[in-house]
């Protein structure tokens, strides 16, 4: 499915995001914005939720360290018991580092993970970009057409007010 | 919009940058053929790896015998040399992850190569305890793995143990930390790049990086995270290097001081290396109006910090020991001020407490020629910190007659040099293949200062 949309460019990030914000404001829908970095205050402008990631981070940081504690008692005190200069076979203080370690490991480790999985990034994936200089000095707000109540010339009038350096019409392939 | 320039926020970045000026300064060293001076430092590190990898092909061959170790000082340049660089890379840390947690926006123009001195520093470290394991192809015993031994599982109440864990950890949490921070900027090199192998290859690892918002949003939460995460690893590591040492009951190892001595030393020296190595790149590669000489006083304030901290931490071990009543401990620390050792006691000293001092005087961290050489002398003094600490500890044992010297071999210090010959091979490669700045971070705080962009 196609989706046709109306997206403005622009080259600064005051103008992206004051025309984000009074896209959302106005009641359009907001596609999306690219940019070639990460615009203090631009997420808030789109309206978008909060990101999960830091739930992952912390079930799997628990979990690494909670599976990291049972096995270094079941190993040390089961498994195969040594008596290391008389310590008790579950010597839980000794087991603090090595705890904290894996907890950081499985932490991080899962949120990248993650952090990939939802949003679909992997070696060799084919980039879309909407301008050849998004990676580089450019921002793009993409406006969704498909509304009937959408008037294309009053919106490209509102993007024109925001300094757009260019608006153009387009169909976008739907992959999200 | 009328330009203000405020009083109280000194721009970052000098030259009033556009976005577009960034990727072009920092992409032009990479798309230029490499200069003679280039192909010299090459051609230095490269021999000096080589000669690294024939002493370690020989001490591997031959047996750990061929080192200057006897049965009284059975650690000495190997584990000095672990610690020297794991400390180094300490930096790389702190810079990245704990000043971006304290919001230190000067950090932008120096964490890119300070994290890749913080891997290949560790590169470096783990070699050393691998090598001294004297089987270095078993090293994996280290860890535990399902085995037909029993299964036999490692002891996991030794700090040897919880190092290995803590080296490894560090080296994987780094190298993800730094490959996340990379990704927007290899979007941006590829978006450059004329169609051919280079391009392919920028367009494999930035994962199909469009500069979408809704990727952005996570990407910062993430690099939030990993950042919280990389902060409290750190100090873990070096403690735990230090619980090494701490957790024996050796004189002059056996103290609670060491967590904080330690951590506070690994980021003095490392920030020594990155001002050895980011003097030189501005130079070379027309950095200037990135690093600038704010950077470089910023960072000359945290020498001036941690050299503080690492006197402090001389001084009170010192005391300690002679108010301790304990004879052995009061012995270890005359012998290292007052015996064989004490010419390498006194080098640290000066280097580490002495000399930074002159770094108070803005007249001298305005002389860049003089921060070189000042970061050089402290590296110097940091290793020979941890000489100290391990040899002057074990030479004089319990009983007289153990007592005994200690004398490196060829071997040690050309397994020495090769570790620095990897180091610099290592950084000269990134230096050519990688953008030294992180362009993404840069062009975000180039308003920072210059009167647009109040929320900055």
């Amino acid at each position: 499915m196609n989706r046709r949309v109306l997206i403005g460019i622009f080259d600064s990030e005051d103008d992206i995001l004051a025309a984000t914000d009074a896209a959302r404001r106005r009641g359009l829908v907001i596609v999306d914005v690219f940019a070639p970095y990460a615009v203090h205050g631009l997420d808030k402008a789109m309206g978008l939720a909060r990101s999960k990631l830091p739930w992952v981070c912390f079930l799997l940081g628990l979990f690494g360290a909670a599976f990291k504690v049972w096995f270094e008692y079941w190993t040390t005190a089961s498994d195969w018991p040594i008596n290391v200069g008389g310590k008790p076979w579950n010597s839980l203080p000794a087991f603090v580092p090595i705890t904290f370690e894996v907890m950081v490991l499985f932490a991080g480790l899962s949120t990248v993970v993650a952090f990939f999985g939802m949003n679909r990034l992997w070696p060799g994936r084919k980039a879309d970009l909407l301008d050849p200089r998004v990676t580089n000095d450019r921002f793009a707000l993409v406006l969704e057409e498909d509304d009937a109540a959408f008037d294309v010339d009053e919106v490209k009038t509102f993007l024109w007010s925001h300094n757009a350096l260019r608006v153009e019409e387009r169909e976008l392939e739907v992959a999200r | 919009m009328a330009e203000v320039c405020s009083p109280l926020r000194l721009p970052l970045i000098a030259g009033r940058k556009q976005p577009a000026a960034v990727t072009e300064d920092v992409c032009r060293p990479m798309l230029r053929p490499p200069s003679i001076l280039w192909w010299a430092g090459f051609a230095l590190a490269f021999s000096l790896l080589l000669m690294g990898v024939a002493a370690v092909g020989y001490q591997i061959a031959t047996g750990v015998g061929v080192w200057g170790l006897n049965t009284t000082v059975g650690w000495a340049f190997d584990i000095t040399n672990f610690v020297f660089w794991v400390g180094i890379g300490h930096a790389g840390t702190l810079i990245s992850a704990i000043l971006f947690l304290f919001r230190q926006k000067w950090r932008t123009s120096v964490n890119r190569s300070a994290e890749a001195m913080t891997l290949f520093a560790v590169m470096c470290a783990g070699i050393f305890p691998i090598i001294h394991t004297g089987r270095p192809w078993l090293a994996f015993w280290l860890f535990p793995y399902p085995n037909f031994r029993g299964p036999l599982w490692i002891n996991f109440r030794s700090p040897l143990a919880w190092d290995a864990f803590a080296i490894s950890t560090y080296f994987l949490i780094s190298a993800v930390f730094w490959y996340i921070g990379l990704i927007p900027d290899l979007a941006t090199i590829r978006d450059r790049l004329k169609p051919g192998l280079r391009q392919r290859l920028f367009a494999i690892f930035s994962l199909g990086w469009n500069g979408s918002y809704r990727v952005w949003r996570h990407y910062e939460v993430l690099y939030l995270l990993l950042a919280g995460l990389a902060t409290p690893l750190v100090v873990s590591v070096h403690t735990i290097v230090s619980w090494d040492f701490a957790t024996s009951v050796i004189p002059g190892w056996h103290a609670t001081i060491f967590p904080p001595y330690f951590v506070a030393g690994a980021i003095f020296s490392g920030i020594a290396m990155v001002l050895t190595l980011m003097l030189v790149a501005r130079k070379t590669m027309g950095l200037e109006d990135y690093i600038t000489q704010r950077h470089v006083d910023a960072m000359c304030k945290l020498l001036l910090l941690t050299s503080g901290i690492v006197a402090l931490a001389y001084a009170t071990e010192f005391f300690t020991a002679l108010y301790s009543g304990n004879p052995y401990e009061q012995f270890v620390f005359m012998n290292r001020a007052k015996g064989p050792f004490a010419w390498a006691y006194w080098t640290m000293v000066g280097c580490n407490v002495l000399i930074p001092q002159l770094l108070w005087f803005e007249r001298v961290r305005r002389r860049l020629v003089i921060v070189f050489l000042l970061s050089l002398f402290i590296n110097v003094g940091m290793w020979f910190e941890r000489f100290v600490i391990i040899v002057t500890s074990l030479h004089r044992d319990f009983l007289p007659a153990n007592w005994s010297g200690y004398t490196p071999t060829i071997y040690e210090i050309a397994t020495l040099l090769g570790s620095f010959g990897l180091f610099f091979t290592c950084f000269l490669i990134f230096c050519r293949v990688l953008p030294v700045i992180a362009m993404g971070e840069v062009k975000a705080v180039l308003s920072h200062g210059n009167g647009k962009g109040g929320h900055a």
